[in-house]
């Protein structure tokens, strides 16, 4: 497969879950020209819905002016979105994986997203500067994409 | 933006909800009012079909932890069906297959509250 030249791109939405259509819209486009299949996509989305939820709903306790910023690059066969927010900074280490038993008592779920976000995508780092932003790095690579 | 909505159905004892396009966090509430509807309503045996539904994030998964188990204590169920294979695969990525019963066929979830209801009636 030929290796594509993908413009960088950058979106800015406020922190409200009505954006999120927006922005899986957004991500889904660039994906797309980068040639991943459709089932690989779909995969992308849902991990970077996953991250953006988290960060509306934990990161800026649902309060609806913050900002996050999605930037998409494409490179050497990897595709990569990373989400900046300038909420709550957050420890994916304190996210347990998710026991569905235990939700099903507590008639709650937590950890689920974290939990799809890992399995569907090749690599995810959490970054947080104190003060200044946090940072979500998700990719994927073209090659072995399933 | 992304639309999702839900329309119910009466099936003598059984309800059949449709959720149709995308559940997300933002959509999520619409279903947690269907269910609340429904449970205020003394309505327990619930079936839920798939088919129009394009996408469902974790947010959208959550509300049927939310009432499950209030379900289950009034002797209903939430079944699940005629999901497409993107939906079931995140449904089944996560474990839901072991706590929810997943049919193809929305007959097929309506007719397994049927068979409960002979064999309590003792035929």
């Amino acid at each position: 497969m030929e290796n594509k030249k993908i413009k960088d791109k950058v979106l800015v939405v406020q922190s409200k879950t009505n954006n999120l259509s927006t922005i899986r819209d957004f991500v889904y486009a660039a994906a797309l020209d980068v040639g991943f299949s459709k089932d690989v996509i779909d995969n992308i989305i849902l991990a970077v819905d996953e991250a953006c939820t988290n960060i509306i709903k934990h990161a800026y306790k649902s309060y609806p002016e913050g900002e996050i910023t999605i930037k998409l690059k494409y490179k050497e066969k990897k595709f990569t979105v990373l989400i900046i927010d300038h909420g709550v900074p957050f420890n994916p280490e304190s996210i347990p994986d998710p026991d569905l038993q235990k939700y099903y008592r507590q008639h709650r779920v937590g950890g689920l997203g974290m939990y799809l976000m890992k399995s569907l995508m090749d690599e995810v780092k959490y970054v947080s500067v104190p003060g200044k932003y946090n940072q979500v790095l998700l990719s994927k690579n073209l090659n072995g994409a399933n | 933006m992304a639309e999702f909505s839900t329309s119910v159905k009466d099936a003598g004892d059984v309800n059949i909800i449709y959720l149709k396009g995308y559940l997300d966090a933002h959509t999520a509430p619409i279903l947690e009012n269907t269910f609340s509807n429904l449970v205020d309503s003394g309505r327990y045996s619930l079936v839920v079909n798939f088919r129009d539904l394009s996408y469902i994030s974790s947010a959208g998964l959550g509300v049927f932890m939310a009432f499950i188990e209030k379900i289950r204590e009034n002797n209903g169920d939430i079944k699940l069906s005629a999901m497409n294979d993107k939906v079931f695969n995140i449904f089944d990525l996560l474990g839901f297959p072991l706590l929810y019963e997943i049919y193809k066929e929305e007959d097929e979830a309506i007719n397994k509250f049927s068979q409960i209801k002979k064999l309590e009636n003792g035929k």
